[in-house]
């Protein structure tokens, strides 16, 4: 099981260690540098790494490297989920999961990873259960401690922790009932140089916002389930009932939460709510280029695609780019050699485009490579895949909860390729 | 208010200061101080010293200060075990406090102690806690037990601990039944014998309850429990399936994967018959492809999984294959492994998609990247034969781009598609021959050498392209000057007239210059091959060569079975069994695929190979770089090279009229036979050849080199066998009161090489018999006899006469039934006479017929699973060793031999005169008797006969 956690920040510092069974010497860490070192980019460090007597298991988080020591044959992915959940409960805790606030409340932070393993076995990972035994840190309470002296650890038993739903604590009381949830899809796509579509799919989540008193029991139901044939579900649903009848049965967990996550494959038609018409090009020996770019909508439902950001890694040889927005504004990083265009919203009757003039490295041969174009769009009020909650019922409890669905479509990893 | 003020040292000296807060009255400053020593601890800063100090603030109500103190009793205690001993009383008590909480925490952290003299008193309140009525603690108290088992196992045991956490399997709260799964499980890894999982019907109901209510990494460790046992039945381990199968929505992408494995392992045992068996395949699709838009890290080790699940089970994500297209912002180690998943995946109803995209790859930033999708564009060729045009007109148009890596990758994947389409796409060669000056990487040089060689006659300058790369040869890497000496070799067997001095030149460099031992000796075997024979020399080194294979990284069927039972463990990341890599793990038991129990295995799926294909497309493996043996390319990769047979056909003619009609009458339809065209590997029919050489290597290589170079041969070629296989008694075949007097008795025996049938020819009638002459019906394997039937004398009567007449088996070919049938007729003075007898197969089993074993794993994962046939061999009290050289004395060859559980694995190849090669899977177990075989085989219907030749052969 897990036998150390080491958390590393980008310039290579340990500057957290924790051990749950005997001490592991932070050498062990240089066969990571090592291979970080070869790996040239950050995000291409491989994810397990095999030393002499140990085998490291990292993540990269928020410029934070999460190194786990592993000496016995133990799942990966359950290593890696572990430490994610361990990198979303500091982002939970401390509002951000950052070196600072790691540093800051280092305390609480090793109080939180003692809580949540033992022995290199999950105790407590539900952020629930974890609040109760250790109260994330608020200005006002440190102020309450220490004029009252009492502490922020509870020290009664969470009652989560046992029952049969351990994701939700017992005696939870509002004065306002709401049960919100964000219906979020973000179309991942390829788009080759001729405008098809060479891979789309849809990656859709339900976020859940339920702040409900007592031990209210809920079902959702959609107008078109059928939708939902790839969907991974939150522990609190009833797979049975989703089975039987479609329909999301639960005894939700108190706060935010994710649903279910879910998948609209690419069998299905996923409609691309933008096109862009592109023309760079490179001239053979001129050490100079063109870059003409344009983005339109396509089938958008006849809302509004906005917050329009194409980025685009260009080739090495380009020293520098003179470009001219018709909307919105660019920057180009000489260094990273990232061109950012900041669009903002597309309105069909003036389309935005960006052209002008690349200049090469003087003398370097043409580039090979036709830069990606990686664009980001949301669109507010539509869930590209159709899917509609239908209605949501509450059982188990009296009163009468506020309810609220938002939907909203997004970009994921969506590619133009040129 | 931060904690990053416990950082900020004074100028008097932090441990000073701290001791005097820690023995303040104030409980707040108290806190404050043990927060500032934790802190220092965090970052690696030495507090030891501050031990008593610290200890002395255990004794509070205050939970959060005793939490931090027991934080800091964990990680110093070890260091000052004596200061330790303070600690125990207070541990002692808190195991009685009311608080369930305390209790728990009180047995957690004592059990984290790594100090014996603690560890003594933990035994009492660890077993109150064991049987706590509050659940909590009890969950709590089962890790304790497997934190004790690492310091102490003895102790353990002793305590009976282990038997109060089995009991815990059974408790009433899914939590501590995950706990107590977990906490064994662990305790198993390091005591592989003992039997502590002990899971039956029962106890595996019990946890699948709890699967469906515990925790996630509860479920983890409850589906890992799971995977290890072994369902009696199908019907039990579909109802385990069905009750997994929910497991694969779970958000928690180890969950999922850990279903995987269970379902992947129980399958194996569900036919394919089954409904169920479809649905299952079909729910499997879903969860696999939404790892893949999970982060990074998880993709890379789905992958890793992915690629051991398409290896198993291609169908399952066959129709998948987009979501394995490249996008340009993933890591570099996801790339990679899309590029692999998405070549096993290729088929011809996809094979133009993923070229484009190959394509489009092969035009990224990334090198590494770049280089694999050029290398993927050439298996795709080799793959997938329809697009092998496409492919390498896809691979020239990168050529074109002159981009340096690119060319070179390029380059080394021509070379083998050359392998694998000879005689197709030779028209190339030009334009790759204009790259010749940009290559630098030895593997592109030693591709283009070998090209250049082995198409010597088609390239009018191949002289002076060798040439150039014969001036700088001493600093050339190994596998280039290898390979330039094979080729300067090549082209002067081919241009032998104006090469002469070129071959001279490099003979000498790679013989005389040279001190790397592989380059001089095949220097010297060239050399002496040359000046002894250049006949021989020809038709060694140009001699055809098989076709290669289209997958060449497979993993080894039997270890694949043993990964799939490993999905989402590091074992499925490094493709390798965790007895090959685990530290500590003290004979790991190795897990095995259950047997299908089901009725009928007959529908396998469409994709695997289709049984039609023949013995004669044998592809074989591109030898790895490196290997030394199999790098000497042109000597024992190369097929037997036979002669024409020989003195053969003159007789037969001769016999057909005097058996007159009386074969035609024999003789059933004309229907196609059973031999199939041996194309590339021509069969060597024993008794043609005159001078039967005494090694087992293609025989017409070994009597004219030489004793010296004959050892060599040796060890490619296998052992040598002078004894020949074993030969039955004979029998009586046609008893004289049905011939009119003529006894005939006799039996089949192979001896290096030759097939021959020994008669015993006796005349039991009054008159003497003379004009022998025999002929054979057409047959299974196309035997006939080599020489006419000599008997010198008339044979007086009561006399007999012993012949050993030599056979061969090139005669006309026609299916029998039974297989081994052979139908002979025999002439004399008399009459003709017909009589039929069996033969046993044995004899048919080539000398040659050991397999590389690459080639062996690449054909045996390629023959479809319906080909198996399984046997057993009962009461054969033979050991392992005796059996491989016993087996061996009949030319079936053992290739590898592993000890798996105790018992023996042999895998063993032979082929046949014909071409049909056999693989075979001999288990034998140590104490018992009877041994099982598993053959498998392209053309299935020998299989039977091959078993009884196996026990004839093990049991004379």
């Amino acid at each position: 099981m897990i036998h150390s956690l080491f958390l590393i920040n980008c310039s290579g510092d340990i500057f957290l260690e924790k051990h749950w069974k005997s001490v592991v010497s932070q050498s062990v860490c240089d066969y990571f540098f090592e291979a970080q070192e070869k790996a040239i980019d950050v995000e291409n460090v491989p994810p397990v790494i095999s030393t002499p007597h140990h085998y490291l298991i990292s993540i990269y988080r928020d410029k934070i490297f999460f190194v786990s020591v592993i000496q016995s044959e133990v799942p990966p992915l359950f290593v890696i989920e572990f430490l994610h959940r361990v990198a979303d409960t500091f982002q939970d805790y401390f509002g951000e999961c950052s070196e600072t606030a790691i540093k800051d409340n280092v305390v609480i932070v090793y109080e939180l990873l003692e809580e949540m393993l033992d022995n290199g076995f999950p105790l407590a990972t539900e952020s629930n259960i974890l609040k109760e035994l250790i109260k994330p840190p608020t200005i006002l309470r440190s102020v309450v401690n220490s004029i009252t002296g009492s502490s922020n650890v509870g020290d009664t038993l969470p009652t989560g922790q046992l029952s049969n739903i351990p994701w939700r604590r017992a005696g939870v009381k509002y004065t306002n009932n709401e049960a919100y949830f964000d219906v979020v899809e973000e179309i991942d796509a390829i788009i080759d140089k001729s405008g098809s579509t060479v891979f789309a799919e849809i990656q859709g989540v339900i976020d859940s916002c339920i702040k409900l008193s007592g031990m209210p029991d809920l079902s959702l139901s959609f107008m078109n389930p059928r939708l939902l044939d790839d969907v991974s579900f939150h522990p609190c649903i009833r797979f049975k009932r989703w089975e039987s009848e479609r329909v999301l049965s639960f005894i939700p967990p108190d706060g935010n939460f994710r649903l279910i996550s879910y998948r609209v494959s690419s069998q299905n038609l996923v409609a691309i709510p933008v096109y862009v018409k592109h023309m760079i090009s490179f001239k053979e020996n001129s050490s100079s280029g063109r870059f003409d770019v344009t983005i339109g909508p396509k089938q958008n439902m006849g809302k509004t695609v906005e917050s329009v950001v194409m980025t685009v890694h260009m080739p090495k040889a380009v020293l520098n780019m003179n470009l001219t927005a018709t909307q919105g504004s660019y920057t180009f990083d000489p260094v990273t050699k990232v061109l950012t265009w900041d669009v903002g919203k597309i309105t069909p009757q003036k389309l935005p485009n960006l052209k002008g003039l690349v200049n090469l490295q003087s003398g370097a041969p043409k580039p090979e490579e036709n830069p990606s174009l990686n664009i980001q769009f949301k669109i507010q009020q539509l869930a590209i895949s159709g899917l509609k909650v239908n209605r949501l019922d509450m059982y188990g409890e009296k009163y009468k909860p506020f309810k609220g669905v938002k939907y909203i479509t997004k970009a994921g990893k969506f590619q133009v390729r040129t | 208010m931060t904690d990053s003020k416990y950082f900020t040292t004074t100028k008097k000296g932090e441990i000073f200061e701290l001791k005097a807060e820690l023995n303040s009255d104030k409980k707040e400053k108290k806190k404050e101080a043990v927060k500032k020593v934790i802190a220092s601890m965090t970052v690696g800063k030495d507090v030891s010293a501050l031990f008593p100090d610290v200890v002395n603030c255990m004794q509070t109500d205050n939970l959060e200060l005793k939490k931090l103190v027991y934080l800091y009793l964990m990680n110093y205690a070890k260091s000052q075990p004596d200061m330790a001993i303070m600690a125990v009383n207070t541990f002692v008590k808190d195991c009685e406090d009311p608080n369930p909480l305390i209790r728990a925490l009180a047995v957690r952290t004592m059990g984290c102690i790594r100090v014996d003299k603690i560890t003594e008193y933990l035994c009492e309140p660890l077993r109150k806690c064991l049987k706590d009525e509050d659940p909590y603690v009890r969950k709590t108290a089962a890790v304790c037990v497997a934190k004790l088992h690492d310091i102490n196992a003895q102790l353990v045991e002793d305590q009976g601990f282990l038997d109060t956490l089995k009991d815990l399997i059974s408790d009433s709260n899914p939590m501590v039944v995950a706990n107590a799964v977990a906490a064994l499980s662990e305790i198993a890894e390091s005591h592989p014998s003992s039997n502590l999982l002990d899971l039956n019907p029962q106890s595996i109901n019990k946890l699948l309850t709890a699967l469906n209510e515990c925790t996630e990494w509860g479920q983890i460790f409850i589906l890992d429990c799971l995977a290890n046992y072994m369902p009696k039945d199908d019907r039990e381990a579909q109802s385990i399936c069905e009750r997994v199968t929910p497991r694969l929505s779970h958000a928690n992408s180890a969950v999922v994967l850990s279903a995987v494995k269970v379902l992947m392992k129980f399958m194996e045992m569900l036919s394919k018959d089954l409904d169920y068996y479809g649905t299952l395949l079909k729910k499997l699709a879903p969860p696999l492809v939404t790892l893949l838009s999970a982060e990074p890290e998880l993709q890379y080790v789905a992958l890793r999984n992915i690629n051991l699940i398409v290896q198993k089970r291609p169908e399952i994500l066959k129709h998948e294959m987009k979501v394995f297209f490249v996008k340009y912002n993933d890591p570099i180690y996801v790339k990679l492994e899309k590029l692999d998943i998405m070549i096993r995946l290729a088929s011809q109803a996809n094979i133009a998609q993923v070229l484009a995209e190959l394509k489009e790859y092969a035009t990224e930033v990334d090198v590494d990247f770049v280089r694999k999708a050029v290398r993927a564009i050439g298996r795709c060729a080799i793959k997938v034969e329809q697009s092998a045009e496409r492919c390498v007109s896809t691979l020239l148009d990168l050529i074109q781009t002159k981009v340096n890596y690119v060319v070179q990758e390029a380059i080394v994947v021509i070379k083998d598609i050359f392998r694998k389409y000879p005689n197709k796409y030779e028209s190339v060669i030009a334009t790759l021959c204009e790259n010749l000056d940009s290559l630098d990487e030895p593997e592109a040089r030693a591709a283009m050498i070998w090209i250049v060689g082995e198409y010597a006659e088609r390239i009018d300058n191949a002289d002076e392209l060798l040439e150039s790369f014969l001036e700088g040869f001493h600093d050339e890497s190994t596998q280039v000057q290898l390979q330039l000496l094979t080729a300067i070799v090549k082209l002067f067997l081919k241009k032998p007239t104006e090469t002469q001095e070129l071959v001279q030149q490099v003979l000498s460099l790679a013989t005389q210059d040279s001190d790397n031992p592989d380059l001089r000796d095949r220097g010297y075997i060239y050399w002496r091959l040359l000046s002894t024979d250049p006949v021989a020399a020809k038709e060694v080194v140009l001699a055809e060569k098989p076709l290669i294979s289209e997958e060449t990284d497979l993993i080894e069927p039997t270890l694949l079975d043993e990964l799939i039972c490993y999905i989402g463990t590091l074992a499925s990341v490094y493709h390798k069994p965790p007895s090959a890599f685990v530290e500590g793990s003290r004979g790991v038991v190795h897990k095995s695929l259950p047997p299908r129990t089901g009725s009928s295995e007959s529908a396998e799926s469409p994709d695997t190979a289709p049984s039609g294909v023949q013995a004669a497309e044998q592809p074989a493996v591109i030898p790895t770089q490196g290997d030394l043996l199999g790098d000497l390319l042109n000597l024992d990769l190369g097929p037997p090279v036979s002669g024409p047979p020989i003195a053969t056909s003159a007789v037969q003619m001769g016999a057909v009229d005097l058996l007159g009609g009386g074969l035609d009458s024999l003789m059933g339809d004309e229907s196609e036979g059973l031999r199939s065209d041996v194309g590339g590997s021509p069969a060597i029919g024993g008794g043609g050849f005159a001078p039967a050489p005494s090694t087992t290597m293609p025989t017409n290589l070994g009597a004219p080199l030489g004793s010296g170079l004959g050892d060599l041969f040796d060890l490619t070629g296998g052992v040598g066998t002078l004894s020949g296989s074993y030969v039955a008694p004979k029998t009586v075949w046609l008893p004289a009161m049905k011939a009119k007097g003529l006894e005939i008795s006799g039996t089949f025996s192979r001896q290096v090489g030759s097939i021959s049938m020994d008669l015993v020819l006796t005349n039991k009638a009054l008159q003497v018999m003379s004009d022998f002459a025999i002929q054979f019906n057409r047959n299974s394997f196309g035997l006939a006899p080599a020489a006419p039937l000599q008997v010198h004398a008339p044979l007086a009567p009561n006399q007999s006469v012993e012949i050993s007449l030599p056979l061969n088996t090139v005669g006309s070919v026609m299916k029998m039934d039974p297989l081994n049938n052979l139908q002979v007729a025999v002439k004399n003075n008399i009459d003709v006479f017909y009589f039929s007898t069996l033969y046993p197969l044995h004899i048919l089993f080539v000398e040659d017929g050991k397999m590389e074993r690459q080639m062996f794993l690449a054909t045996w994962k390629d023959i479809p699973n319906e080909n198996e046939a399984q046997f057993q061999i009962k009461d054969c009290s033979l050991n392992a060793d005796a059996v491989s050289s016993k087996l061996q004395g009949s030319n079936i060859f053992t290739i590898a031999k592993r000890n798996v559980e105790g018992q023996d694995m042999l895998y063993q190849s032979l082929k046949l005169t014909n071409g049909i090669w056999v693989l075979a899977e001999l288990r034998i177990q140590p104490s018992n008797p009877s041994f099982t075989l598993s053959l498998k085989c392209r053309a299935p219907e020998v299989s039977q006969y091959i078993y009884q030749a196996y026990e004839t052969i093990l049991k004379n």
